[in-house]
């Protein structure tokens, strides 16, 4: 299927942050904005929810707590006792390092993962990139066009008065 | 949103645009390889092949190919193994505590010292791993059922303790690292112009195409992962100490060893990464991204762990003859003044004295002296770990059985056969992979180039709410980027 875009392209920040104001406030849906760096504010210009990960990063750490403290009184508790230095079979004070560092261990590796599969990061061999200088010093709204583009000459006197360099238009295949 | 001082020294100078960063970093991925720069790796080639033949001779002939004797059955190995993965450690202090603290400098020399951090852990690896005699058992060291019986590993052990902190170290700072680096990758690939570069960075950056919502998770995440590598800096190290601290040597069983031993990992981390930057930024012109500021900033950092470590050495003297045991004493004595005292003062005069001259600003903002002072840092610190070692063990509970050490010339082989390890990894990464975060640096770039930012969204929001006619007209004059041509 091929989508249609218009993108509007900024030179900066803060034009970018109102731009997108004044955009959504005309009632046009923005359909994503590219940008070298993180821009601080675009959340909430841009209307988007504060991320579950803190949440999933805190559940991965229980997880990691949890089986490292299993582990450890299962193997020396349960399943082969040995006396060590006549301490007792569940030393919990020694097991305290290996369940912090699982713990760690579990957090990280869960959110790398996390965070690849829900933001759709995998190595591939094309990367179909809306306009390639969105990874240098451009900043690229991307609105999304009906099929006969009806609403193109509109959307670029809007971009165009919010302060976008160039307004064009990009066909993209989306699979 | 942050305001800065007009008053402060600009991050970043030289009036740089975001195309300017981007040209200055690629440049050098884009480049072709200098001559500088296959001189140095060859050197590292070299060094290398002495890593190798070294390690063959050890695993060829065994153990004894090392220095070792019955007494000191503990020497250089655990030497380097403590020394390479202390100086890992400012590469997750820079990345991660950093962070925390919001400490912006942080950015232009984040990248390469988490680079530092990664290959200085494959060369601490080393040690331990060639110490077991046969490395194709290492695996032998995770919690699997032995073959041979049903005996489970030892949870009691700090040995243990730290292969799992060892383990999550390394393969949390590469996480962290990769993750940093995959917008620069994308960056790279839309700038690739041959085919295979095209193709490599594409792999690379992991599809990325800097949609809002990825760089929001982007933050997220790395925020995430600077709260858990935080406390895990400080429990690598301290783990580390405890493989000492937990015996019942004089001279190591010391309960000061966790922050003496973090202190020591950030002082001569910090000494690392000086020098490594001090060469980087000549090499690569990066002057106007890693500023005398910088070295400055870095400067003060090694001196307060430096003096931190100093005051651990006195507190350990005080404390062994405050605890009147003869024998933590008798360890202390000599130290100092038994046959090792050259190693005692080298460690005394490196660590302790040679850093405070830091206090002066001449030397702190002078390019030549902090990078001696870096490299006798270095020195220091090796000597530290040498001491506690060695010096520990050579004279024992029973005189019959007190021991010199000397290393073999294998020994000096492994030791500087992974500093050859440590250069080819790195310059290899210096070459290929962007050493300064550009997505980074672009963000602190506004606040230095012009006075902050003009977007204000109560204000803009405001606007919205009261006047929903004049959406169509920009809320304020459209702010011109200051180009500085």
């Amino acid at each position: 299927m091929t989508k249609r875009f218009a993108l509007g392209i900024f030179d900066d920040e803060d034009v970018l942050l109102h731009a997108i104001d004044n955009i959504r406030a005309a009632g046009v849906k923005v359909y994503d904005v590219f940008s070298p760096y993180p821009v601080h504010g675009i959340d909430d210009a841009l209307g988007i929810e504060r991320s579950r990960l803190p949440i999933a990063a805190f559940f991965f750490g229980l997880t990691g707590l949890s089986f490292a403290l299993w582990m450890q009184i299962y193997m020396l508790g349960f399943d082969w006792p040995m006396i060590i230095g006549g301490k007792p079979h569940i030393a919990l004070p020694a097991f305290v390092p290996v369940a912090f560092e699982l713990t760690v261990f579990f957090t990280c590796h869960g959110m790398a993962i996390t965070f690849f599969t829900i933001t759709g990061l995998y190595p591939r061999f094309k990367v179909p990139v809306m306009d390639v200088r969105a990874t240098d010093d451009k900043f690229v709204m991307a609105i999304e066009l009906d099929e006969t583009s009806s609403q193109l000459p509109r959307l670029t006197q809007l971009l165009r008065e919010n302060g976008a360099s160039e307004v064009n238009q990009k066909e993209m295949t989306k699979n | 949103m942050q305001h800065v001082s007009a008053l402060r020294e600009p991050l970043v100078t030289g009036g740089k645009t975001l195309h300017d960063v981007t040209q200055d970093i690629c440049y050098q991925v884009e480049a072709k390889p200098n001559l500088r720069w296959m001189a140095a790796l060859s050197v590292a080639l070299f060094f290398l092949g002495i890593f190798f033949y070294s390690v063959y001779r050890t695993l060829w002939y065994g153990i004894g190919e090392w220095g070792l004797n019955k007494t000191v059955n503990w020497a250089w190995d655990i030497t380097n193994f403590v020394w390479w993965v202390g100086i890992g450690h400012a590469g997750t202090l820079i990345s991660a505590v950093l962070l925390l603290f919001r400490q912006k400098w942080r950015s232009s020399i984040n990248r390469a010292a988490e680079a530092m951090t990664i290959f200085a852990v494959i060369c601490a690896a080393m040690f331990p791993v060639l110490h077991m005699g046969r490395p194709w058992l290492a695996f032998y060291v995770f919690p699997l059922q032995n073959t041979l019986g049903s005996l489970w590993a030892n949870f009691n052990s700090p040995l243990l303790w730290d292969v799992f902190a060892i383990s999550t170290y390394f393969t949390v700072s590469l996480v962290f690292w990769y993750i940093g680096l995959i917008p620069d990758f994308a960056s790279i690939r839309d700038r690739a112009k041959g085919p295979i570069a095209r193709f490599s960075y594409s792999m690379l950056s992991f599809g990325w195409k800097g949609s809002a919502k990825a760089w929001s998770r982007y933050e997220t995440v790395s925020l995430i992962l600077a709260g858990v590598s935080t406390p895990l800096v400080l429990s690598v190290h301290t783990i580390v100490s405890m493989d000492f601290a937990t015996s019942v040597v004089p001279g190591w069983h010391t309960t000061i060893f966790p922050p003496y031993f973090v202190a020591g990992a950030i002082f001569s981390g910090f000494a690392m990464v000086l020098t490594l930057m001090l060469i980087t930024r000549v090499v690569f012109r990066l002057e106007d991204y890693i500023t005398l500021e910088h070295i400055a900033l870095m400067n003060k950092i090694m001196m307060v762990t430096g003096s931190i470590v100093g005051v651990a050495y006195i507190t350990e003297f005080f404390i062994a003859w405050y605890s009147q045991v003869e024998f933590e004493g008798y360890a202390f004595i000599n130290r100092a003044t038994g046959p090792y005292w050259w190693a005692y003062a080298s460690m005394m005069t490196c660590n302790v004295i040679t850093p405070q001259l830091v206090w002066f600003r001449r030397v702190r903002y002078s390019i030549p002296l902090t990078f001696i002072l870096s490299i006798i840092v270095n020195i220091g610190m090796w000597f530290e770990r040498f001491v506690i070692i060695v010096t520990s063990l050579h004279r024992d509970y029973l005189p019959s059985s007190w021991a010199m050490f000397s290393p073999s010339i294998i020994d000096i082989g492994i030791y500087v056969g992974t500093l050859g390890l440590f250069f080819t990894l790195f310059l290899l990464f210096a070459k290929f992979f962007p050493v300064i975060n550009m997505a980074e640096v672009k963000t602190i770039l506004k606040y230095t180039v012009d006075n902050g930012p003009t977007y204000n969204p109560e204000k803009a929001h405001a606007a919205h709410a009261h006047h929903p006619a004049t959406h169509g007209a920009p809320a304020s004059a459209p702010v011109t980027y200051n180009k500085h041509d």
